[in-house]
């Protein structure tokens, strides 16, 4: 499970950090969203990799890291989520107007 | 009683920025009430002050660090405070009469005000990290008085220079002070004050001596940070008669007074102050006599006396201190009085020029005849306040205190600044007030009205006062003062006009006379001679100043641009991932990192087989971002997936959720923008794409791509098998229910325990969410993306080949059963999105994830029916929303404080609800709700945004079509 999902994390960096250094924006904002899937991944992979055993406790119950995977990263990782949505939104906004403005969707503003 | 002393300025400034900027009368009344409360508060704390008391006011602020609110009050403290409040009364009277009402007045008084507060506050601190803060917004405002007349260029240009020039002795201050704090152990100004000799036998000693007077030094204008004194001229002249006589360049001189009784004494305070002050004294007043504008005359004349003040303090004897204290307080009445009667001639006659200006006597005889009196004392006149701290200045000038040149040189010096003096004075009085009938002023000059001259009479009474009885009016007040800076070592001391023949009767005697020869022979030169003083007319402080700050900040920074920076993103990009690279790299190698030993065995063939696909999407991705935009957008989506499998295969389902739908709308955002985006067409036949150096940057591309990747993907690797540490995941997972009353212990973390974060998460979504609002606002797409999309003009074309349709049927028809489907799927959503959050707390789901399936609800409207359909049928209020969830969500949080909990403290209980049965009832629910409506809002203002902009260009377009037709037919 481990070799897999660090296998993909590398696979979806090297992806995200090649069309990070293209010249079009729309090439960076796929970029920029491959790395982001990447780094969330990474970060969740930190609480370990538990199959069943979501953070649910039972009603009244407690629970420990024997019978329930780590909640950190789950809440660090699903605020990333959304933070990186409006990231996005803003940077597609930003690039449509840069286009707009400069007539070319080179990340320079000129070719 | 010290706090509303310290807080009412601010109060008052508040409030007087909000009256109307033509309403000038009403901000003068307030900003006169505050002044006098100011007053009357100072005055009845006197008996304690007088008593030898200290007051004190404590509030903790942040102990840990040895930062308190402390307000302290002792003689001294006092004495300034009620200067400033006392003088700041005066001013504002006078302001009143002087402000011309197309100026925004209420503005002036705002920022007076706020001027009194950061003095006030300046001289009451009891910390000294406190005092650097006032300190600091001493400067900013009086940065923002001098460029009150901001359309002016002198005033924009005197304002930044005095900002730049003490800012930064600013902050060579704060550094100083901390270093204090560093050696005390403590700063607390009691503490500090009482600790003098472990201060002066500190190694740091000399530092923090150089750092201190650096602050002080620019702050009081000494040389050779004189120079921005002068250019403050340009302010409003209240503003001149109130900081660059009476506060803010005393702020300086506070400081050393304040700080006198544990530094002073070495040798190094002696010479640096010392050196500064007496060239000051001197060259102050030398340039003095040379000035033709009337408030550069003073404002030189002032740099002379802050000099005079340092050159007391610098002695280091108990008797100069007394004779500092007391100068300071005589140098503010005369000088303050002087700078009103400059601006009345300046109001009433339109020029400052003193060549210009004779003969006014005549025409303004009241306000001459003040002028007269204050000069006099400015020039060491007796029977007048400002002879008798000169005298006191001489006495201390001829005793010895050390043994070298500085200290022989002083009483030389002393006599030939207070010559200098008397010329300057009498050069002011004779070329304003004497001489032939002015003529072709701007304005036929006439007295001022009566309470504009007030003020004036007022301080020069005090003049008048203090210089024939002193023991009896200022004395108390100067004894109180004096023991609270000297305490033990307050030697004894006479006030008397008459001290008999002595030395420094001699040398008053000497001034006057020398004074007045040498402006007899000089009188003929100065009428005629242009601005300033011969020889040092060339060596500008100014102009050296402008060029530090053109080589510093253009010629440097452009060139350190030139050769080590890029506009262009590209390469920023690759030193950046380079860099992080190579640190990371390097850490890890140097630190002994070892990769853990591959283990194939425990592979699922299933999920390896699941991220083979992810990996080909990621790759495929990149492949196709260039030329097959949608294709890409297909793949990306795809690894977006795989990953949301992963969420959900490693007992995450809350992020699974979340994750899924945040998929969908990123997807449908993206799709709406493709449209914007130019065309581009791959073309395989073009040779010259592909050339040597642009393989090799690819190349280099690839290599940093691949090593991140290796990197990232061993490092995670590693990571993740190995043992996972205790930390503090067991104590949410102990808690969530006990104490958060959730069993989804993810949503209790967002929501409660962590509830602060979410807070400011979603405040960034908000702000995020307007950006894109606001950006879109002034969108401009690109000509060519302006035409009707391709397929729509093929339906339009169908539609006019056919007699029996109108234009647009077929784009009405389009997608006709899925719309319908999707119209029905509204109130479904709507339900999949309630059920999400009230389940919230206990099972996965949750606000985020509610939110945002109910914005997906939406925007499957606006597909289905088209953005006009759905904006005529629905209420669609995203910013509203927003608000209300923002409103919501800090409304939860503050309501803990009704209970007495800390902010976001949250409750649980569970309710029963006929049908649906039990539910978490948490007060975090209530939070959670406000995280659903700021995400639902947010969510669909940036999707609807960007939706518009189809619906707009060609609105647009048919605006400008119909005007050329309106144009043609007319």
């Amino acid at each position: 499970m481990e070799l897999v999902l660090s296998a993909g994390i590398g696979v979806l960096t090297a992806s995200g950090v090649w069309l990070l250094f293209r010249p079009r924006t729309y090439q960076v904002i796929i970029g920029l969203s491959l790395l982001s899937y990447a780094v969330n991944l990474f970060i969740f992979g930190m609480g370990r990799l538990r199959v069943n055993a979501p953070p649910l406790l039972e009603p009244g119950g407690t629970g420990g890291l024997l019978t329930h995977t780590d909640p950190i990263p789950q809440a660090l990782v699903l605020t990333a989520i959304v933070i990186g949505f409006a990231m996005t939104a803003l940077f597609l906004v930003v690039l449509l107007a840069s286009r707009g403005f400069t007539g070319t969707d080179h990340v320079d503003g000129r070719e | 009683m010290l706090l509303f002393l310290a807080l009412a300025p601010f109060a008052g400034s508040l409030a007087a920025i909000c009256i109307p900027t033509d309403k000038g009368t009403p901000a003068a009344w307030l900003s006169g009430g505050v002044a006098l409360f100011c007053l009357a508060a100072a005055a009845a704390l006197y008996p304690i002050v007088a008593s030898g008391e200290v007051l004190r006011y404590d509030v903790n602020w942040l102990p840990e660090l040895g930062l308190n609110f402390t307000l302290r009050m002792d003689g001294f403290a006092w004495m300034f405070a009620s200067l400033v409040a006392a003088i700041g009364l005066l001013v504002v009277v006078y302001a009143r009469y002087y402000m011309s009402t197309s100026d925004p007045v209420p503005r002036f008084f705002s920022l007076f005000l706020a001027f009194m507060g950061a003095m006030l506050g300046l001289v009451l601190s009891g910390n000294l990290v406190l005092l650097a803060i006032f300190w600091e917004l001493t400067s900013i405002i009086s940065f923002l008085l001098i460029g009150y007349w901001h359309q002016n260029a002198h005033a924009r240009e005197g304002a930044r220079m005095a900002l730049t020039v003490t800012g930064t002795g600013g902050l060579c201050m704060f550094v100083g002070l901390m270093l204090i704090g560093h050696i005390v152990g403590s700063y607390d100004l009691d503490i500090v004050l009482s600790s003098g000799d472990v201060i002066r036998n500190d190694p740091l000693y000399t530092t923090v001596l150089i750092l201190i007077l650096l602050g002080a030094l620019t702050k009081s204008a000494q040389f050779p940070f004189h120079f921005w004194l002068p250019h403050a001229m340009a302010a409003p002249t209240p503003v001149s008669a109130y900081l660059h006589s009476a506060t803010l360049v005393k702020a300086g001189i506070f400081l050393l007074t304040r700080l006198w009784p544990v530094m002073a004494g070495t040798d190094a305070w002696f010479w640096i102050v010392g050196l500064a002050g007496l060239s000051t004294l001197l060259l102050g007043a030398y340039f003095a006599i040379f000035q033709q504008d009337m408030k550069g005359l003073l404002a030189y004349s002032t740099i002379s006396h802050l000099g005079l003040i340092t050159v007391l303090l610098s002695l280091g004897s108990p008797l100069a201190a007394v004779a500092a204290i007391f100068h300071t307080m005589n140098h503010a009445t005369f000088k303050a009085s002087l700078f009103m009667a400059a601006g009345i001639i300046d109001h009433e006659t339109g020029t400052r020029d003193m060549r210009r200006l004779s003969g006014l006597f005549k025409y303004m005889p009241f306000t001459a005849t003040l002028a007269m009196v204050a000069s006099a004392s400015m020039a060491g006149v007796p029977l007048l306040n400002g002879f008798l701290s000169k005298e006191m200045f001489f006495a201390e000038a001829i005793e010895t205190h050390k043994y070298n040149i500085l200290d022989t040189v002083t009483p030389y010096v002393a006599t030939l600044a207070s010559m200098f003096a008397v010329t300057y004075s009498l050069r002011f009085i004779h070329s304003v007030f004497f001489g032939p009938a002015p003529h072709d002023l701007p304005k036929m000059p006439h007295e001022p009205p009566r309470w504009m001259r007030a003020p004036i009479e007022f301080l020069v009474l005090a003049c008048l006062v203090v210089g024939i009885v002193p023991s009896w009016t200022i004395g108390p007040f100067l004894h109180t003062a004096v023991k609270s800076v000297l305490g033990e070592a307050t030697p004894v001391y006479s006030l008397a006009v008459w001290h008999g023949w002595n030395l420094p009767l001699l040398m008053s005697l000497i001034a006057l006379v020398g004074g007045v020869g040498l402006f007899l022979t000089m009188k003929s030169y100065l009428a005629t001679s242009v601005e300033g003083p011969p020889f040092f007319r060339r060596l500008e402080g100014q102009r050296i100043f402008e060029r530090v700050l053109v080589t510093l900040s253009w010629k440097w920074a452009r060139s350190i641009e030139m050769r080590a920076g890029t506009r262009r993103l590209q390469p920023q990009m690759r030193i950046l991932i380079a860099v992080a690279l190579l640190a990371g790299s390097i850490t890890l190698l140097t630190q002994g990192f070892k990769p853990a030993a591959f283990a194939l065995r425990s592979i699922d063939p299933a999920f390896a087989l699941i991220w083979l696909i992810g990996m080909i999407c990621a790759v495929g991705a990149a492949y196709q971002a260039k030329f097959h935009r949608l294709a890409a957008l297909v793949l990306l989506g795809g690894a977006g997936l795989v990953t949301c499998i992963t969420f959900v295969w490693l007992s995450a389902p809350d992020l699974a959720v979340t994750q899924l739908l945040v998929e969908i709308v990123t997807t449908v955002l993206i799709l709406l923008g493709l449209r914007w985006l130019p065309k581009r067409i791959e073309d395989p036949d073009d040779p010259g794409m592909m050339t040597m150096p642009v393989r090799l940057r690819r190349l280099r591309d690839l290599v940093i791509a691949l090593f991140s990747g290796i990197g990232m993907m061993l490092v995670s690797y590693t990571m993740m098998s190995r043992e996972m540490p205790e930390a503090i995941s067991s104590y949410f997972l102990e808690r969530a229910y006990k104490e958060g009353g959730g069993t989804n212990v993810v949503n209790v973390i967002l929501v409660d325990f962590r509830g602060f974060d979410t807070l400011g998460e979603i405040a960034v979504l908000c702000i995020v969410a307007l950006t894109v609002f606001a950006l879109l606002l002034r969108f401009r797409p690109a000509t060519e993306s302006l035409e009707t999309p391709e397929q729509q003009r093929l339906q339009n074309a169908f539609d006019d080949e056919h007699p029996d349709r109108k234009t647009g049927d077929s784009i009405a028809e389009y997608l006709l059963v899925p719309s319908v489907i999707m119209r029905w799927m509204f109130p479904v959503i709507g339900m999949l999105a309630a059920f999400l959050f009230f389940r919230g707390h206990d099972l996965p789901g949750g606000g985020f994830a509610a939110g945002i399936a109910m914005s997906i609800g939406f925007i499957l409207q606006y597909m289905a029916g088209g953005t006009r359909w759905v904006e005529e049928r629905l209420r669609i209020h995203p910013l509203r929303w927003m608000a209300i969830g923002l409103v919501i969500a800090t409304a939860t949080g503050l309501g803990s404080w009704l209970f007495g909990y800390p902010f976001l403290t949250s409750h649980a209980q569970y309710v029963s609800l006929p049908i649906i049965g039990k539910i978490p009832l948490a007060s975090a629910i209530l939070f959670d709700l406000g995280v659903f409506s700021l995400v639902l809002g947010a969510t669909v203002l940036i999707l609807i945004a960007l939706a518009h902009q189809s619906v707009r260009a060609p609105r647009a377009q048919a605006i400008r079509a119909a005007r050329a037709a309106a144009k043609e037919t007319a």
